[in-house]
């Protein structure tokens, strides 16, 4: 049975970006109108009720983050929705964007009225550019209509929002250097504390919230929490957007209830593996995620469920390789992709990568000695212990995964070890 | 430098001159460059308008992938080589790309119509395996699909 579910995306395919009369007829800015109502305690308290965590792949929560967010005073402060969606085999914020951008929106808004924000921005990333006149054509008419711009629905409610393009970097998926970009700089993260909460854009607090997690707080103003909350398990609740990719036949983005078995995911909307074969692992949450071999696809997709098995949500990107695949090879792309973004900034990143990238092309090559697949695990364990930012500190994740359920096709391209 | 330096100038006033634009004022410079780039010229002069050092243009320009420091050619070639695109058969599509275009990942072709580089995932994994060229996304390519591809951008050079 296909369980995809339309909360989130209940507007996809129903308007353009032209008609956001349709997106009214359709219940648009009713979150928005709710929240101005109703107010900033109101909006915490249904946040809090919806168990929404953030969808960009820290999966904190989004109540909690708000609540202490509005509590930091300043003469000016700014939201941003980060739309730098940079996750390898990750695509489901570009679909939001695309075809419900006025949510999007809607959702900035919310955040901008309680954070205490005048000046919102989104930064899309350039890949994207496709869509930055989409969504400055969506603002321009959400102006227009007295959504967005000075006294919003006659409450008084001042906010305005700008699209700010990314240049190509992974990095500025990272909320300070997301920042440090805007700022006319090189995208390198920052020293934290403080954080970006308190000091942010151009010193000043910035609340940065991914475009999935907007487009919830959106939908859960409009549909109450409770409402929401029926969707998935106790404790992970309502629905999320996945990206689905790999070897499967219908790739694509999916809104599911939490608590689907990745099984149910796989074969059951992702119509199973393309030419029949067989499934060898899966990479959840994008290339900063572990590999999951093939046994555990009958975890349900929780938080819980996951983090108890040493895997994770993360951006919500579900990879699917079949049981032809190389994973020396996927570790080989896996580390060359993170040896391009690294910044530079620390050591542990930039030249752990370089050293990971020489060895896994040994062992692609078949060079590799037993002390090099040592040497390995060892720099994996010190760039996760000692990177400055999340980059470094996931970039082993897949390999050390790797070396948990793989050890016997890593060592298999081992000389030494053939005889074994 | 190829581009008109009125056009500069209007990008430069249209950000204010504010350091704090550089990235929008370089992406917007690179594209009245045909040849998709900043040239060293071009850096110097912008440095020199916003009163801040070249050192400083050039750490962006490398630091970010979709500025650029040389000349790519008039169809820019970009293949993903992110994990999706590798385990869908990135192989054959760079295999197809090498013969039909005639140079090497990297390379750009003596009449400069093409570069052909590698790229990190543009978030098109859906329909993976995909290139980019020009920015335009081309997906599930297949080696026929590749080879119609080019053939239609050389008919186009021809035109």
């Amino acid at each position: 049975m296909n369980r995809t579910q339309r909360v989130i995306t209940e507007n996809f395919n129903t308007y353009k970006v032209e008609e956001i009369d349709k997106y009214i007829q359709n219940g648009g800015f009713q979150g928005l109108k709710n929240a101005l109502e109703k107010g900033k305690d109101f909006i915490i308290d249904e946040l809090n009720t919806s168990g929404l965590r953030g969808r960009g792949g820290a999966a904190y929560p989004t109540g909690k983050k708000w609540n202490g967010g509005r509590k930091n005073h300043a003469d000016v402060k700014y939201v941003l929705c980060n739309a730098d969606e940079g996750e390898p085999a990750t695509f489901k914020d570009r679909e939001l964007l695309a075809r419900d951008p006025y949510k999007v929106l809607e959702g900035l808004a919310i955040s901008g009225y309680t954070f205490g924000a005048k000046e919102g921005f989104i930064y899309i990333r350039e890949e994207y550019e496709f869509l930055h006149s989409k969504i400055r054509k969506a603002i321009k008419l959400a102006e227009e209509n007295g959504y967005l711009g000075k006294n919003i629905l006659g409450t008084g409610f001042d906010f305005t929002i700008k699209v700010f393009s990314g240049a190509g970097a992974y990095v500025c998926g990272e909320g300070s250097a997301l920042i440090e970009s805007m700022e006319g700089k090189a995208g390198r993260p920052r020293m934290k504390p403080p954080r970006i909460g308190v000091v942010g854009y151009m010193g000043k607090p910035t609340q940065s919230n991914n475009v999935e997690t907007l487009a919830i707080v959106a939908t859960v103003l409009k549909m109450g929490a409770s409402n929401y909350a029926k969707y998935g398990t106790e404790k992970s609740i309502g629905t999320k957007m996945i990206s689905l990719c790999g070897n499967v036949k219908k790739p694509g983005t999916y809104e599911i209830p939490f608590g689907m078995s990745l099984r149910e995911i796989i074969y059951d909307i992702g119509g199973g593996i393309v030419g029949d074969k067989d499934i060898k692992f899966l990479q959840l949450g994008g290339v900063s995620g572990p590999l999951m071999p093939k046994q555990y696809i009958d975890t349900r997709y929780t938080y819980e469920d996951l983090e108890g098995k040493g895997f994770g949500i993360g951006s919500g990107a579900i990879l699917v390789a079949d049981e032809t695949k190389s994973v020396i090879k996927f570790l080989e792309s896996v580390s060359y992709f993170f040896f391009h973004e690294s910044c530079g900034k620390c050591t542990p990143c930039r030249e752990g990568k370089r050293q990971m990238k020489k060895l896994l092309n040994k062992m692609s090559q078949g060079t590799a000695t037993t002390k090099d697949l040592k040497n390995i695990e060892k720099i994996s364990r010190i760039m996760t212990d000692a990177s400055f930012c999340g980059l470094g500190q996931t970039a082993a994740t897949a390999m050390l995964t790797a070396i948990k359920y793989f050890s016997p096709e890593l060592c298999s391209s081992i000389d030494e070890m053939k005889a074994l | 430098m190829t581009a008109d330096i009125q056009d500069v100038n209007k990008i430069l006033k249209k950000y204010e001159y504010k350091d704090t634009s550089l990235i929008p004022i370089l992406q917007e410079v690179q594209k009245l460059n045909e040849e998709k780039y900043i040239s060293e010229e071009m850096a110097k002069y912008v440095a020199t308008e916003m009163k801040i050092s070249k050192t400083r243009i050039y750490e962006v320009i490398t630091f970010f992938s979709a500025l650029n420091d040389k000349p790519k050619g008039k169809y820019f070639v970009q293949l993903c080589n992110s994990t999706v695109c590798e385990i869908t058969d990135k192989e054959t599509i760079e295999n197809t790309l090498v013969s039909e275009l005639g140079i090497q990942v990297g390379e750009t072709s003596q009449d400069k119509m093409f570069t052909l580089e590698y790229t990190p995932c543009f978030g098109a994994c859906d329909v993976s395996p995909a290139m980019r060229v020009n920015k335009v996304v081309y997906g599930n390519l297949t080696e026929s699909k590749i080879k119609s591809i080019v053939s239609k951008l050389r008919g186009d050079i021809y035109e």
